[in-house]
């Protein structure tokens, strides 16, 4: 169970795709001025992440490792191609919404980032859940600083009317970079503070053992 | 010619596909740390995007869509660009070695490059090229023209951002904003910058 734990805990946190890796960075800065668009995007990649780290994980004794690559493309190719059909199918608003990114998808790192780096070493199970955990990073990442980016840029959030006041950069290019600029800076700093904690914490423990052996 | 200057706008300033279009960041911010390699990764994309859009094209307009299997664009386009890549670096490395240390270590990361992928969707996408294209009907030189442009927009920023960031490697930054934050609020000045050209009207 510790081991899920610590896949998932990678994923959304310490190793999160967005924010730690900086991965997958062009639909993040084209999609995160409005909040639907952003969380659109990240359950896009949550369910291509997620069942292309199963197959890839399931054939991982088939596929030769010269050409896993290609194979690999061939994999997350066919599963967007899949998404965009039922997409402009079944939810057209959110397919005019995404654009050309989700054609993109193909060609973003994170998905093949984990089919190289995760889900050809381990069992199918543990993919699903790294799949998952990372995808879900991803999703609250992009969903957090759309709000952020919509709620100055537009005055809404998710569509709604919240307020008149808005500065209409933050709903171009210009105010995503600087909105996912910052961002970044103050979760790496969240994240410094946090271990920092941590280890301050094992010292004094390490230090309190160590008196009380002697004391003993 | 009107067509001719819109289309050079466009694909330079109006509609710049990192400033604008946010394609092709990954190597945006990677490979913008030194003005010479910025350059090289400029041109390298900017000759991969001509070859793909000069293959990708035809290949949807005059077989895939007659043939009815143009739902299947993504797989395709992605291989055709792979294909090209490797093609392209085994060319360069047999007849000009000086040219391949400058810029082969560039093209295999091109192969997951969006604004390659990105300029093979929009040139065969009706909905965005009619806006540039002023009446023209869209054929293959206008698909190779944006690409071309497209390109040395791309080059253009990649240049501007190299520039600056060679300049604030003078200053010291806070350590939580070392890195990428630094990079990303550099860019959006560039975002900026380039916003006064929306105003240009074609």
């Amino acid at each position: 169970m510790n081991k899920y734990k610590k896949i998932t805990l990678d994923g959304l946190i310490f190793q999160n795709p967005t924010f730690m890796l900086v991965l997958g960075t062009c639909p993040t800065l084209g999609l995160i001025s409005s909040a639907t668009s952003a969380a659109g995007m990240g359950l896009t990649v949550v369910v291509i992440l997620t069942l292309s780290n199963i197959i890839i994980s399931a054939l991982k004794k088939l596929i030769p490792n010269e050409v896993r690559i290609p194979c690999y493309i061939v994999v997350i190719a066919t599963l967007v191609t899949f998404a965009r059909m039922l997409l402009e199918k079944f939810v057209p608003d959110l397919y005019e919404s995404l654009g050309g990114f989700l054609a993109l998808i193909v060609v973003n790192c994170i998905i093949l980032g984990r089919a190289e780096a995760f889900a050809n070493k381990h069992t199918v199970l543990e993919s699903a859940v790294d799949g998952i955990a990372n995808g879900l990073g991803f999703t609250c990442a992009l969903t957090i600083m759309g709000i952020i980016c919509e709620f100055i840029g537009n005055g809404s959030v998710f569509g709604l009317h919240v307020m008149d006041f808005k500065i209409g950069m933050f709903a171009t290019p210009a105010g995503s970079f600087l909105v996912y600029g910052i961002s970044i800076a103050v979760f790496v700093y969240v994240i410094n503070l946090f271990e920092r904690a941590k280890r301050v914490k094992v010292n004094r423990l390490a230090r309190e053992n160590l008196l009380d052996k002697e004391v003993a | 010619m009107g067509t001719f200057i819109a289309i050079v706008l466009a694909a330079v300033l109006t509609n710049n596909f990192i400033t604008v279009k946010t394609y092709g960041i990954c190597p945006f911010l990677g490979v913008s740390k030194k003005t010479s390699s910025a350059l090289g990764m400029g041109v390298a994309v900017t000759v991969v995007m001509v070859l793909a859009t000069l293959v990708t094209y035809p290949v949807y307009e005059y077989v895939m869509k007659p043939l009815k299997f143009d739902f299947l664009e993504i797989i395709f386009f992605i291989f055709i660009i792979a294909a090209l890549v490797q093609m392209l670096e085994k060319i360069i490395q047999k007849l000009s070695p000086s040219l391949y240390n400058t810029m082969g270590i560039y093209l295999p990361l091109i192969t997951t490059n969006c604004a390659v992928l990105g300029v093979a969707e929009l040139v065969i996408n009706d909905g965005t090229m009619e806006q540039f294209l002023s009446g023209a009907s869209m054929n293959i030189g206008w698909a190779v023209l944006y690409s071309f442009f497209a390109g040395l927009g791309f080059t253009l920023v990649m240049i501007i951002m190299s520039g600056m960031r060679e300049r604030l490697n003078y200053y010291k930054t806070p350590k939580a904003l070392a890195g990428f934050p630094t990079a990303m609020v550099t860019a959006s000045f560039i975002c900026m910058a380039f916003m006064v050209f929306t105003y240009i009207q074609i």
